[in-house]
């Protein structure tokens, strides 16, 4: 009985089958070479400018004239940089920027990571305000803010320091690092840190060992929006700094001014710590146990 | 390894009226398997929580090895859990996942190294110590957790629907293991479930839960057999049990579906009025098929027949009742057929049908 079944299946497979249609898969092959290609495009729109930068500040002075400008590096010279950085209150500037950009960076991690975790894992009372209230502080332009903060700050007496720039930043930066952290603690489940409450930790050390880790990619996310923002914000600085300038207030007070060779100096030594900062915090962001978190 | 005595827990959820619990009260003895069992939304979990201390508790009290444990937090109650969602921690080997807790007992190194290699290898999971959980199937993550919870060593260990996010196959083989290894340690355990398979297999005693308080306690058999209501008994089984609404005649005769069989004595003893309308419960394996026409039997007529390969199953219409009747697989029945069905005697229940409670002698 069984025997017969199994025969009669496999004559109805033996049957001519009608012919593929091959195209959903020509189709498939194509978006990809197209993906590729846009992938391509997007890196070289964001690349070349940096890469024209880069060759043209360190390439000598004459080289800039010439025509047509050559796209490899062949006359290399670190004159253009060299005098670039020998500019008054240029290395003053750079001090300064990398300063302001790492105490912006702990100081918003410090408030900005616990008030994250509070906002994503407790229901308090005001919370909802509280997430409005964060995003008001970026609501207004710094333009309309910069007079009463002139104005607080020479009060205070922190008026030209670092201090006082790194409190502007980290202002700037809060509405970002709450919420991008508390996203990711959204996506850290409760029942790990139950488990780690279980297996013998207090609340804080179960932030610590458990929690916190598995945030890291989100934690980095936050560092170099935080990092990049500082070290590109222009306005603030230069309006609550005189001596003590930045980096970009420094050089955008002189651009005008100078010759070409300084701007492109300017840039790059603008462009390269941002990016340098970038391509280390880039592997925490994918995470790095194997998958998802989950 | 310890008791745990539960006397008397309220609980509400903030933004709730309901009670997730209702004056619960449990005894579970030293090296006892407990299981919870209920509905989702019967309070099994939230009973689970509050006994680790996940959860506090309005009102009663909670004490394990004659210790109030009530309000301390969990890692002050030594106990372990383990978690239907795994919970292994992602960023940790298995390994460090396994130690964890004695890491933070701070149990000397050599005894945490003794311990884990001796649960991996109880747990089959000595080769993949040194991978991450995510290089893990779900099947051997739930190893980890269930290492985890039972290097600790823990007077009281928790589970809280540890097979549910497996697959069949591995839930059946998974069972049989855990059973094992719990009856290895020997210690108190109380495991939440929904599965009613679970409970049965796996208990010293069940507690079947029904919105906040516990409908029955007893040995896994008892409850299967006498359901203490109809909730237990549609609870428990698979399929669950039948319900019939019936009435003893005056005559003590039991009349179903307008047609009489034998009522048991003792409710024809209490059958004062005529016409005392009774739910007759019995299981599907409980029901017999015969030739139509035999006295003591129901008439009925067969809808569906479903071969579940060890056994048919059936649906069979009673007088505009349906119940599901269970026969061997070497019966030849066809959906249309009129049948007479016959009640094992002793398997039949009787239920109140204002209450819903059992009937008993």
């Amino acid at each position: 009985m069984s025997h017969t079944k199994t025969t009669e299946t496999t004559t109805q497979a033996a049957r001519q089958q009608p012919e593929v249609d091959r195209r959903p898969l020509a189709r498939q092959r194509r978006n990809r070479m197209l993906l590729q290609a846009a992938c391509i495009v997007i890196t070289l729109f964001m690349a070349l400018p940096i890469y024209l930068i880069a060759l043209s500040a360190t390439s000598s002075r004459a080289a800039l004239q010439e025509f047509p400008l050559s796209f490899i590096p062949d006359n290399f010279s670190l004159e253009t940089m060299e005098t670039f950085l020998q500019s008054t209150g240029i290395l003053g500037g750079l001090i300064n920027s990398v300063q302001v950009g790492i105490f912006t960076l702990l100081l918003s991690l410090i408030i900005g990571v616990p008030a994250g975790y509070a906002v994503a894992r407790f229901a308090f009372p005001g919370r909802d305000p509280y997430q409005l209230f964060l995003l008001f502080t970026r609501a207004l332009p710094i333009v309309v803010l910069s007079v009463p903060l002139a104005q607080l700050f020479l009060q205070t007496g922190l008026y030209d320091s670092v201090i006082a720039v790194v409190l502007l930043h980290t202002a700037l930066a809060l509405p970002t690092t709450i919420l991008i952290t508390s996203s990711v603690f959204l996506g850290v489940p409760r029942d790990v840190e139950e488990a780690a409450r279980i297996f013998g930790c207090s609340p804080v050390q179960a932030f610590l060992k458990v929690v916190m880790p598995m945030a890291i990619p989100g934690i980095a996310a936050a560092s170099i929006f935080t990092f990049v923002m500082s070290w590109n914000e222009v306005l603030g600085a230069s309006i609550l700094t005189l001596n003590q300038r930045t980096l970009p207030a420094q050089v955008l007070t002189s651009l005008a001014e100078s010759p070409l060779a300084y701007r492109f100096a300017g840039g790059f030594l603008l462009v390269v710590p941002a990016l340098v900062f970038i391509f280390f915090m880039r592997r925490y962001l994918t995470n790095m146990w194997g998958s998802t978190i989950r | 390894m310890a008791d745990i005595s539960i006397k008397g827990l309220h609980k509400t959820y903030p933004g709730s009226t309901e009670l997730a619990t209702n004056n619960v009260s449990l005894e579970v003895a030293e090296g006892e398997f407990m299981v919870l069992l209920g509905p989702s939304g019967c309070g099994k979990t939230t009973l689970l929580r509050m006994v680790a201390g996940l959860d506090f508790p309005d009102e009663g009290s909670i004490s394990i090895g004659g210790r109030d444990v009530t309000y301390l937090p969990p890692q002050d109650r030594n106990l372990s859990m383990v978690f239907q969602s795994y919970a292994v921690f992602p960023h940790r080997k298995v390994r460090t996942n396994i130690g964890f807790g004695l890491v933070m007992k701070k149990v000397p190194r050599d005894e945490i190294e003794r311990k884990v290699a001796w649960a991996a290898d109880l747990l089959q999971l000595t080769p993949y110590l040194d991978r991450y959980p995510a290089q893990l199937s779900g099947g051997q993550r739930q190893r980890v957790a269930v290492a985890r919870a039972i290097v600790m060593d823990a007077d009281v260990l928790l589970m809280d629907e540890p097979l549910s996010n497996l697959d069949a196959l591995l839930r059946l083989d998974f069972r049989a293991e855990l059973k094992k290894i719990v009856q290895q340690l020997g210690s108190t355990t109380l495991y939440v479930t929904h599965d009613q398979v679970e409970a049965m297999s796996l208990s010293d005693r069940v507690a079947v839960m029904k919105k906040g308080q516990i409908a029955q306690l007893g040995h896994p058999i008892t409850v299967y057999e006498e359901p203490a209501d109809r909730f237990v008994g549609g609870f428990i089984g698979s399929p669950p049990m039948n319900f019939l609404e019936g009435r003893v005649t005056q005559q003590g005769a039991l009349e179903v579906a307008g047609q009489s069989t034998d009522a048991p004595e003792f409710l024809a003893h209490t059958a004062r009025t005529g016409g005392l309308p009774v739910m007759v419960g019995i299981r599907a394996e409980n029901i017999y098929l015969e030739q139509r026409g035999i006295p003591g039997t129901l008439d009925a007529t067969v809808e569906v027949v479903e071969p579940l390969g060890h056994a048919t199953l059936l649906t069979v219409d009673l007088g505009g009742q349906t119940i599901k009747v269970q026969v061997a697989s070497t019966v030849r029945v066809s959906s249309g057929e009129r049948v007479g069905l016959r009640f094992d005697q002793s398997a039949i229940r009787f239920f109140d049908t204002e209450t819903q409670l059992g009937l008993t002698a």
